[in-house]
C-alpha cells in the first residue's frame, strides 16, 4: 500500500525538475550563460582599456574620440622606466644622424627627447617587492605559530585576543598612522625598509593568524597525538606532521599577504617619501613633461597588476576563504 | 577538551617513548613561545600607538611645531562635534557607504544568480569577474580617472554622450563626483559580494527546490522563501564587511578626486589625512577625529565579528 502511494509521487518529483529536463529551460540556461559572458566582458573593459593605453603613443592615449584601433608602441614603457631631457632642434638633427642609438633611445627621439638615465619607478617596484616579500615571510611565520597555539591549546582570554587581533585589521590606516608616524620619526624608522616591513608584518599578522587557524583547525588532532605516542615531542609533531599538512593553507596565506602588502597605498603614502617608497603611491604621480603621460601611467599600472591577475587565477579555489578571514570554507 | 587531549598525548608519550635525554618543552611553554612574537608586534605596532594617540587627542600637539603637547582636555572633541564641516564629512561618508554598499549588494547578488549554475567555461568567467577586487585600489582609481575623462575617456562615448560640450564631467561636477567613486567601488567590489553569495547559493540543498516544485510554488516564491533566507547569513557578512571598508574609504578618493571638487567627496579618512599630514599638521585634533572614527568602526566590526561567529557555530 505504501509503495503504491509513493510511486507516482516520485514520478512527479522527476517531471517537475524543470531545470534538468525541458528544452525551454535549457534555452534559458544558455541565455543565462551568454549574459554572464557579456557581463564579464563589460566588467573587464576598464582593465582592457588600461592594457591598451599602455601600448599607445602619447598622442594616441589622449586622442579625441578615444582610439580603439592604434599602432602599438613601447613609448609608455620607455617614459615610465627612464628619465629624459628635451633636445633642442639642432641636437635632434645630430641625434637623428647617430647610428648607435638603442630602440628605447629611438622611441624617445620621436618626441625629441634623449634618455638620461633610469627613472625612479624600477627602484620603487623593487622596494614593493622587498617590503612585501620580507613582511610576508614574517607575518606568515609568526602567524603559523600563533595559529597553532590558538588552535590546539586553551589560551587564557583566547576569544578576546582573537577579536583584538582581527579588529586591528578593521581600523582605517590613517587612524593607526598618526601615532606610528610620530613613533617612527622618534626612532628613525620613517622612510626605511625596516619600518615598512615591521608595519606590514603587524598589519598582515592579524589576517594570517585568522586564516591559518582555520586551516590548522581542519587537521585532525589525532595525527599529532599518534605521532607523540610514537615518541615525537610536541615540537617535532608540529614540524613534521602539522606543517606539512598545512602546506596549502600556508601557501594561500602567503599569497594573500603578498597581495595585501603589494597593493597597500595609505601607509606607504604617509610613512615613506623616497628611500623606501613603494610603487602604489608613485603610480598616480608618474608625470612627464607637459602634463599627465597616460601611456606611462597605464604601463606602470599594467606592470603592477599583471602579477596580481596571475595570482588571482592560481588562487581561485582559496579566494573565498582569503577574503573572509578563513570563516567560510566552501565555495 | 583540547587540554584533556594534550595531556593524554603527553602522558602516553611519557609511558611509551624511549628517553631521548633532551630537555622537552612543556605545552604551556610552547604556547607562550608561539604566541609571543604576535603579541609583541601587536603591542608595539597597535596597542602602544593607540594609547599614544588617545593621549595626543587631548592635546594641541602638532608634529611640525617644536612646542611640547599641551593638555587641552576635551576641546578637540567638542570642536569636532560642533563643527558643521566635520558633520558634512561624516554625512558624505555615510551617503557614500549607503550608495556603494547597497548597489554592490544588488549587483553582486545578481551576478551570483547569473553564475550560479555551471556551464562550459563558467569557472573561468567567475574568476575573470573576480579580478577587479584583487587589484590595488589606487591603481584602479588612476585608470578610472582616464576612463572618466570628459574629452578622451571612454565612458562617455560608451554611454552615448558624443558631444564633449554636453557630456557629463564625472570628476569635475560636484553632483557627480561622489557617484563616480561609487561606480568604481561597485565595479571593484560587487565581485566580493558575488563570491560570498555564490558560496551561500551552492550550499542550498536541492531538495528544498524540489519540494517547492511539487507544491507548484512560483519562481518568485522560491526566491523569496528559499534562496534569499538561505543566502542571508553570508550576504549579511558581505554587507557588513563592505560597510566597514566603505567607512574607511581613502585610496579611491585620493586617486580619483582628492576629496574635490570643493569638498564634495571629502570622506572622513581623507579629511583625517589632510588634518594630520597636510597644512597645519594638527596632530592633536586629528587624533581626536581618529578616535571618533575608531569608535564607529569598532561598533560596526563588532556586529561583523558576531555575524562571523554565528556562522562558524551554525
Amino acid at each position: 500500500m505504501a509503495n503504491v502511494a509513493n510511486a507516482p509521487r516520485q514520478k512527479v518529483v522527476i517531471s517537475t525538475r524543470v531545470d534538468k529536463v525541458s528544452t525551454g529551460a535549457r534555452v534559458t540556461s544558455s541565455v543565462r550563460a551568454a549574459i554572464a559572458v557579456i557581463v564579464a566582458l563589460i566588467m573587464l573593459i576598464p582593465v582592457a582599456w588600461m592594457a591598451m593605453t599602455a601600448f599607445k603613443t602619447r598622442p594616441d592615449a589622449v586622442a579625441v574620440p578615444p582610439k580603439v584601433f592604434f599602432e602599438p608602441s613601447f613609448e609608455g614603457f620607455v617614459s615610465l622606466l627612464t628619465s629624459r631631457r628635451q633636445l633642442t632642434n639642432d641636437e635632434i638633427a645630430v641625434y637623428q644622424q647617430r647610428t648607435d642609438l638603442g630602440w628605447a633611445d629611438q622611441i624617445a627621439l620621436i618626441r625629441g627627447q634623449a634618455i638620461t638615465g633610469p627613472s625612479a619607478f624600477p627602484r620603487q617596484l623593487l622596494n614593493s617587492l622587498i617590503i612585501s616579500g620580507v613582511s610576508t615571510v614574517f607575518s606568515v611565520g609568526f602567524g603559523v605559530l600563533s595559529a597553532y597555539a590558538f588552535s590546539r591549546f586553551p589560551v587564557p582570554g583566547k576569544d578576546d585576543l582573537l577579536f583584538f587581533i582581527l579588529s586591528q585589521r578593521m581600523l582605517p590606516p590613517v587612524v593607526v598612522t598618526i601615532p606610528i608616524f610620530l613613533m617612527y620619526r622618534q626612532v628613525g624608522l620613517h622612510d626605511t625598509h625596516i619600518g615598512m616591513v615591521l608595519l606590514y608584518t603587524a598589519f598582515n599578522l592579524s589576517f594570517s593568524v585568522w586564516l591559518l587557524k582555520g586551516f590548522i583547525d581542519e587537521i585532525p588532532r589525532e595525527y599529532e597525538e599518534a605521532a607523540m605516542v610514537d615518541g615525537y615531542t610536541r615540537l617535532q609533531a608540529f614540524r613534521r606532521i602539522v606543517l606539512p599538512q598545512a602546506t596549502t593553507g600556508i601557501a594561500a596565506t602567503t599569497v594573500f599577504s603578498l597581495i595585501f602588502s603589494w597593493n597597500e597605498y595609505a601607509f606607504a603614502l604617509m610613512l615613506t617619501s623616497d628611500a623606501a617608497r613603494t610603487a602604489p603611491p608613485s603610480i598616480p604621480l608618474v608625470l612627464g613633461t607637459g602634463g599627465i603621460e597616460w601611456a606611462a601611467i597605464a604601463a606602470g599600472s599594467l606592470a603592477f597588476l599583471i602579477p596580481v591577475v596571475i595570482i588571482t587565477f592560481l588562487l581561485r579555489k582559496h579566494l573565498l576563504r582569503g577574503v573572509t578571514f578563513g570563516a567560510i570554507r566552501k565555495g | 577538551m583540547s587540554q584533556v587531549n594534550a595531556q593524554r598525548g603527553l602522558s602516553s608519550r611519557q609511558e611509551t617513548a624511549p628517553p631521548t635525554g633532551r630537555r622537552q618543552l612543556s605545552d604551556m611553554r610552547i604556547v607562550q613561545l608561539f604566541i609571543l612574537p604576535t603579541i609583541i608586534l601587536l603591542i608595539l605596532m597597535n596597542i602602544f600607538p593607540l594609547i599614544y594617540s588617545l593621549f595626543l587627542s587631548f592635546t594641541n600637539y602638532s608634529v611640525i611645531s617644536s612646542d611640547p603637547p599641551v593638555w587641552v582636555g576635551l576641546d578637540n572633541y567638542t570642536h569636532i562635534l560642533s563643527d558643521p564641516d566635520f558633520w558634512h564629512n561624516f554625512a558624505t561618508t555615510g551617503t557614500y557607504a549607503l550608495l556603494s554598499v547597497s548597489l554592490q549588494t544588488i549587483v553582486g547578488f545578481a551576478l551570483a544568480m547569473l553564475l550560479r549554475s555551471k556551464f562550459a567555461g563558467s569557472g573561468i568567467i567567475t574568476t575573470l569577474v573576480l579580478v577587479p577586487m584583487m587589484l590595488s585600489p589606487i591603481v584602479v582609481a588612476v585608470f578610472w580617472r582616464l576612463i572618466f575623462n570628459p574629452s578622451y575617456g571612454i565612458l562617455n562615448p560608451i554611454l552615448g554622450f558624443t558631444d564633449i560640450n554636453t557630456s557629463p564631467e564625472w570628476l569635475g561636477d560636484p553632483a557627480l563626483a561622489l557617484w563616480a567613486i561609487v561606480i568604481v567601488d561597485v565595479w571593484q567590489w560587487s565581485p566580493f559580494v558575488m563570491l560570498l553569495c555564490l558560496a551561500g547559493l551552492s550550499a542550498i540543498p536541492e531538495y528544498l527546490y524540489e519540494a517547492a516544485a511539487i507544491d507548484r510554488a512560483s519562481v518568485w516564491f522560491q526566491f523569496r522563501r528559499i534562496t534569499l533566507p538561505q543566502v542571508m547569513p553570508l550576504l549579511l557578512i558581505a554587507v557588513l564587511f563592505r560597510t566597514i571598508e566603505a567607512f574607511k574609504q581613502f585610496d579611491l578618493v585620493q586617486g580619483l578626486t582628492f576629496g574635490g571638487p570643493g569638498d564634495a567627496t571629502e570622506t572622513v579618512s581623507v579629511e583625517l589625512y589632510r588634518l594630520a599630514f597636510q597644512g597645519q599638521f594638527e596632530t592633536g585634533l586629528s587624533s581626536a577625529l581618529a578616535y571618533i572614527v575608531l569608535v564607529v568602526i569598532v561598533a560596526i566590526s563588532n556586529l561583523y565579528i558576531r555575524a562571523l561567529n554565528r556562522l562558524r557555530e551554525g
